[in-house]
């Protein structure tokens, strides 16, 4: 073996091999988010943490009981909104439009799903909480329900695109109209593909913080209803980490581990749902 | 199309008062109706700099890794938690960065830069733990998973002769990945990275949570600094009088421009750059 084939041999294994230690690092660094969450959080997770609300400024203890039904009450306005739009939307651009409309569109659902969330916040705080002077879960529910329609769409657009032609054709060929085919052979037939990406969506939303900053923007209390402002256990994290309480600070530990176990848990139940294969019948 | 126009309207005052010097002076005074958005450009640009420099590298080695190198079910489930990676809530990458990055930094990483490599402007002054660096830093981890999931695919796609060609020619593995198969890929490849550069830029929680909220624009990496977006989400709701809210939402379109013509770009690449390793074997 000359040098020069061993040199190149060197530089053959040793880059190959920086790349495996690039994977590593990439990838462990789930595992330290995941293991200081735990460190930190673990033993502030309980059951006053679920049921209590707030403790006042400068007292210890107390929960985040407001944070985490507003959250729930956020994502609910925001499946309302992102979920049917999303869903329509994408059957309109898999099954009628035609490729000029449908490139334009997915175009543009990508560049809405790639605004940051701040513009969003803006955006939503423009429409819905000047006009009517006050913060609200509703305002938030709409940014976040905006954020999820372009991620909605463009998966649920992929899924249903890859339904087999022939079932549609042989739906048609039975007499079915257009919409009952759509209804009782393509959506069936994708349900686990468009689960998945609610899903998704739902976690990708749940996480969010920047627009509720101008919308929902937080509350020490129950929120007064639908109009009033809502916390969030987002906004409950950022809030609680930048401030000067040690307990404080412990409890938002908490809030994030809860907070990535559920957005964990949404994903991994989403992959494990589509994994099982899209309920195609084979041919 | 609306978000614009709300943007563009919205922002009409500070359009009017102080034209195209509202980039280019560097006075951020509420009290005294001066806006100037220089710092914040500066901010972003500086922060998101930085978190390329750390995060392209490490990220398309690992794309590298998962594409070329690991067995088929090795690269499956590493992109499993590179998916999970991406879909951490930023307020929890902003939680561990003031809670374990900034520390980190003050005690160790800055001082020991400061030790070795303290002769560059870039590296002076008070290591305070929070600032440009470690907002980039903080940046670069939330950023890699989407460089590595893209480039991946984006690698997977290139054709198999390719490879076999280089190799029968009596290149090395290396030589066949870095002068053959990722010159082949190279859009795609830099589409990611814009897609990540556009997400570094418009990241608002992380980033107001660890670069210092200070409107000052300085040489060194250590001093602290502001974003756009952490200067919208800090003074937004707290506005006084319509000038100074409006300079915020012109802010918000910059950002929003930025982004936008960024995410444009990359998703134009991205196809563009499948489309050729799938349609064909030569190029």
């Amino acid at each position: 073996m000359s040098p020069r084939l061993r040199w190149r041999k060197f530089v053959s294994g040793f880059m190959l091999g920086m790349t495996g230690v690039c994977a590593l690092v990439s990838v462990s660094v789930l595992f330290l988010i995941l293991g200081y969450l735990v460190y930190h959080g673990g033993t502030s997770v309980s059951w006053n943490f679920f049921t209590k609300l707030p403790a006042p400024v400068g007292e210890t203890g107390g929960g985040m009981a407001n944070a985490i039904v507003g959250s729930a009450k956020l994502l609910l306005l925001a499946a309302l909104i992102g979920v049917p739009v999303g869903f329509f939307g994408a059957i309109y651009l898999a099954e009628f439009s035609g490729s000029t409309t449908a490139f334009v569109v997915r175009y543009a659902a990508d560049l809405l799903n790639g605004v940051p969330s701040i513009v969003i916040g803006i955006f939503a705080y423009s429409l819905a909480v000047l006009p009517f002077k006050h913060f609200s879960t509703l305002s938030g529910g709409f940014a976040l329900g905006l954020m999820m329609i372009p991620i909605t769409l463009r998966s649920t657009e992929e899924f249903l695109r890859s339904v087999p032609n022939a079932l549609r054709e042989a739906a048609m060929a039975l007499g079915a109209s257009k919409s009952k085919t759509i209804a009782t052979v393509i959506v069936p037939a994708a349900y686990r593909g468009i689960l998945t990406a609610i899903l998704l969506a739902f976690a990708r939303v749940a996480g969010e913080t920047a627009p509720l900053l101008f919308t929902a923007f937080g509350n020490r209390f129950w929120s007064q209803g639908w109009n009033q402002p809502t916390a969030a256990l987002p906004e409950m994290i950022y809030r609680y980490a930048i401030s000067p309480y040690d307990d404080w600070h412990r409890q938002a530990w908490a809030a994030g581990l809860v907070l990535l176990g559920l957005i964990l848990v949404i994903n991994i139940v989403a992959r494990a749902i589509l994994s099982r294969g899209i309920a195609v019948p084979r041919t | 199309m609306l978000l614009v126009f709300d943007l563009w309207q919205g922002s009409s005052l500070p359009r009017h008062k102080f034209g195209f010097n509202f980039f280019r002076t560097s006075v951020w005074d509420p009290i005294f109706d001066q806006f100037g958005a220089l710092p914040f450009i500066y901010g972003t640009l500086v922060t998101a700099t930085v978190s390329l420099v750390i995060a392209v590298p490490l990220g398309i080695g690992a794309a590298i890794f998962l594409a070329e190198l690991a067995p088929a079910r090795v690269s499956d489930t590493l992109e499993f938690f590179i998916d999970l990676l991406a879909a951490v809530p930023s307020v929890i990458y902003g939680l561990l960065g003031v809670f374990i990055v900034v520390p980190l930094m003050r005690q160790y990483i800055q001082p020991a830069l400061k030790h070795s490599l303290g002769f560059l402007p870039l590296f002076k002054g008070p290591a305070y733990g929070i600032g440009f660096l470690t907002a980039g830093i903080v940046l670069a981890i939330m950023v890699i998973p989407y460089i590595i999931s893209i480039s991946r695919e984006v690698l997977l796609s290139v054709p198999r002769d390719q490879r076999e060609a280089a190799l029968s020619l009596g290149a090395t593995r290396w030589e066949s990945t870095w002068k053959v198969v990722v010159p082949f890929a190279r859009g795609g490849i830099l589409g990611s990275i814009f897609l990540a550069l556009a997400r570094a830029l418009g990241e608002t929680m992380a980033v107001t949570m660890v670069v210092g909220n200070t409107p000052a624009i300085s040489a060194s990496l250590f001093s602290p600094g502001y974003s756009i977006a952490a200067v919208i989400a800090n003074e937004l709701t707290e506005a006084i009088g319509d000038l100074h809210y409006q300079s915020l939402i012109e802010l918000g379109l910059v950002l929003f421009l930025l982004t936008f013509i960024l995410n444009g770009l990359a998703r134009l690449l991205i196809v563009a750059t499948s489309q050729r390793g799938s349609g064909m074997g030569h190029a």
